[in-house]
């Protein structure tokens, strides 16, 4: 078992080794199933690992070598395969190996493909490095290493310097967050004396509830997982990242890398548990980024954008389940949202693949019957994520809706308040891209076509996955079907046992209200964005507060004015005043001067023999005299 | 040599002095004064030779020997100048036709 999840690390390396140093000699069309099928090996190696976790309940240490050892520390490179990044190898190498193949068909005919696939590779391997590290410098490692990929691949047409651009910024800002990690995982050492994850969970379950050591600690890891999943004060970064290939979108922006925050945060689930402070702050920052790139996704016009705010969206409402203690409801939003997150990415792509990469909703319309699979899927797609039952979103939802609840009413009604703004701008896109009579654009493109099967079945496959993946948790009011829940309770058990939930228990009645009530809106408000956006509607002027929506709340210029531009101001001050204006007329000077001088002095070289001597003859008296009178 | 000692020293120590300084003095002004290369080596001679007599008086007076040995040393240092110094006199005339010092104010900057 040990050789396996070693092996699940070499596999996706060597692919990108062998693609990426071998990129002008391999023929692109291996490119795609080399890196597929390394993925899908992984895959298979998975299901292994996953069999092997479940039925004999135990955790697969791998220790390799020790990595860092001087002095009292020793950090050593080593796997940890347990129940929770089992699940994460499954999400990421199976909707990783569906997106590779779907690549295959997406990226054919593009220069860079080698490039692209081992890009791609790399990915995969350090999503791994970070899913299975047990000590939390490692995770650091794959953190960055998939940050790096995510740089990598969305400016991959660099040619654009808007790609460049984006690339750039989410590397930033995702940096700002990794200092906040950096010095967590600082603190942990300092606090602990040691990084290994489990270890730190079970020295930390004796600590004092609240204590400041471990509200710097979470804090920073927690700012860490703000950089990396998207959250408010950083999450400008992940719309613009939709300038990648849509694939990338897919795989690193929706489905696996920034999902990494979340599962940082249920790794380190004591920890957070002891530590009320952060875990409200939690809340409310997941609260906040779901409510306002909610609001903001019903206003843009973008197909690529809607569904990257859906996803900070989505994102933040994992996180508000995470900051209400549900760890469990977070991973299976994780899950779940990876799935059907990925499809309608896919789908998405599948539309600019027939429109020649148009993304504007407004330039499409009627494309329900030009590409039916497409619309089909995407429309499973778009039902999954607005927790329509009996497709998994509504279970994964269900879960953080029933534990938001327990929490209180008010923040119950947020909560759906929330999770009804997905069925808004999911269906405005639906309905304008799909059933909207055809745009000019469209009808002047006579090329729409349907994409290859390539493509099309890994979408079912995630689509199958969309529809049947919630089964495995549903409501209590329905059966006590907890297969999810019990599959993790052993990583939570130590957290849940530190602070027990707190929230009193609903009586039936209100769980069948707050069932049914959301549903009813759901339904409403389908009917009504139908009736908006499917017909032929002149567009309607924005006014007041849907411009600011429209705008994205103005966070991007708010953040140009606040930050870039004194920092610029800043820069510009260095460069001018204090290099050009001191520094540089310091050195300037000193040439300068010495040019002058020598400019001077040089008059006394005349060249004249009979001149020199008789400054010799001159001197030397002068020296003799001196030499007497002294 | 006692003879020639005795000789020398029948003329003052003061005569000697002065002599060499006139012989000196005049070597240094034809050095300054002179263009041309070859009249500066002959003044340069000069003051070489003024220097050398002094030296050998000053050992006659003195009885030490070792004076007049180091005339003999100078000789042969001044006699190797002079051929360095003739051999470069012919290159500069070779190259300029002239042997005048202010030509070589070229060499300058």
């Amino acid at each position: 078992m040990q050789f396996i999840s070693l092996l699940l690390l070499l596999f996706p390396l060597f692919g990108f080794l062998v693609i990426g140093l071998f990129s002008r000699q391999i023929n692109k069309k291996y490119a795609g199933v080399v890196a597929s099928g390394v993925v899908f090996v992984n895959l298979i190696l998975t299901s292994i690992l996953f069999w092997f976790v479940t039925t004999t309940n135990q955790t697969v240490e791998t220790d390799l070598f020790d990595w860092i050892k001087f002095a009292n520390i020793s950090i050593p490179f080593a796997l940890t395969v347990d129940r929770l990044s089992a699940l994460m190898l499954f999400v990421v190498n199976g909707v990783g190996f569906l997106i590779h193949v779907y690549s295959i068909g997406y990226m054919k005919g593009d220069d860079g493909e080698n490039r692209f696939f081992s890009y791609m590779n790399l990915f995969i391997f350090f999503m791994l490095i970070l899913v299975l590290s047990s000590n939390y410098l490692m995770l650091f490692i794959g953190w960055e290493g998939v940050g790096l990929c995510s740089y990598l691949l969305i400016g991959f047409w660099y040619k654009d310097h808007l790609n460049n651009n984006a690339a750039k910024k989410a590397f930033i800002m995702n940096r700002i967050g990794d200092l906040g990690f950096l010095i967590g995982i600082f603190m942990i050492f300092h606090t602990f004396g040691t990084l290994n994850i489990s270890e730190v969970a079970t020295k930390a379950s004796i600590m004092p509830s609240g204590c400041t050591a471990l509200l710097i600690i979470t804090l920073g890891l927690f700012s860490g997982a703000i950089g990396k999943s998207a959250q408010i004060p950083l999450f400008t970064w992940l719309p613009d990242a939709m300038a990648g290939p849509t694939p990338v979108s897919a795989l690193i922006h929706a489905a696996t890398m920034v999902t990494a925050g979340v599962y940082l945060v249920a790794r380190s689930s004591v920890l957070f548990v002891l530590s009320p402070v952060t875990m409200n702050l939690i809340l409310v920052i997941g609260m906040f980024t779901a409510l306002i790139s909610g609001l903001i996704a019903i206003y843009q016009n973008d197909i690529k954008k809607i569904l990257a705010y859906s996803t900070i969206s989505q994102l933040g409402f994992m996180f508000m389940a995470l900051g209400l203690g549900s760890f469990s409801g977070a991973m299976f939003h994780l899950t779940t949202h990876a799935f059907f997150k990925a499809l309608l990415f896919l789908a998405a792509g599948s539309v600019m693949h027939a429109l020649n990469q148009e993304q504007d909703i407004r330039k499409m319309g009627g494309l329900r019957k030009k590409i039916p699979f497409t619309f089909a899927l995407f429309a499973i797609g778009a039902i999954a994520i607005s927790g329509i039952p009996p497709f998994a979103g509504f279970f994964s939802k269900e879960m953080i809706l029933s534990v938001a609840y327990e929490h209180g009413m008010g923040m119950g009604i947020i909560a759906t308040f929330i999770s009804l703004l997905t069925t808004v701008y999911m269906f405005r896109l639906l309905f304008v891209a799909f059933y909207k009579p055809e745009s000019d654009a469209v009808k002047a493109n006579h090329s729409v076509h349907e994409s290859p099967l390539v493509m099309l079945i890994p979408m079912a496959v995630l689509a199958l996955l969309s529809m049947a993946a919630g089964f495995v948790q549903t409501p209590a009011l329905f059966s006590s079907n907890n297969l999810f829940e019990d599959y993790l309770s052993p990583i939570f058990v130590s957290a849940h046992q530190l602070v027990p939930a707190s929230g009193q228990n609903l009586s039936v009645l209100t769980e069948w209200l707050t069932l049914l009530i959301p549903l009813t809106i759901i339904a409403i408000l389908i009917y009504i964005s139908y009736m908006r956006f499917a017909k032929e509607r002149v567009i309607a002027e924005l006014s007041g507060i849907q411009k600011v929506m429209a705008n994205k709340f103005y966070f991007d210029e708010i953040y140009n004015f606040c930050i870039v531009k004194p920092i610029e101001k800043l820069s510009l001050f260095f460069r001018e005043t204090v290099d050009q204006g001191i520094i540089n007329r310091l050195i300037n000077s000193i040439g300068s001067g010495t040019l002058y001088i020598g400019g001077r002095v040089r008059l006394l070289q005349t060249g004249n023999v009979g001149f020199y001597l008789i400054i010799m003859a001159f001197s030397i008296i002068a020296i003799l005299f001196f030499n007497l009178i002294r | 040599m006692g003879s020639t000692v005795t000789q020398l020293q029948m003329i003052p120590l003061s005569f000697y002095i002065i002599f060499c300084t006139a012989l000196f003095t005049i070597g240094v002004v034809g050095v300054l004064a002179k263009r041309n290369a070859l009249a500066i080596f002959m003044s340069v001679e000069l003051m070489l030779n003024s220097a050398n007599l002094l030296l050998a008086a000053f050992s006659a007076y003195r009885n030490d020997p070792s004076g007049q040995v180091f005339v003999f040393f100078i000789m042969v240092v001044a006699a190797a100048e002079v051929a360095i110094g003739l051999a470069l006199l012919v290159v500069v005339y070779r190259s300029s036709r002239t042997i005048d010092i202010n030509i070589l104010n070229r060499l300058k900057w």
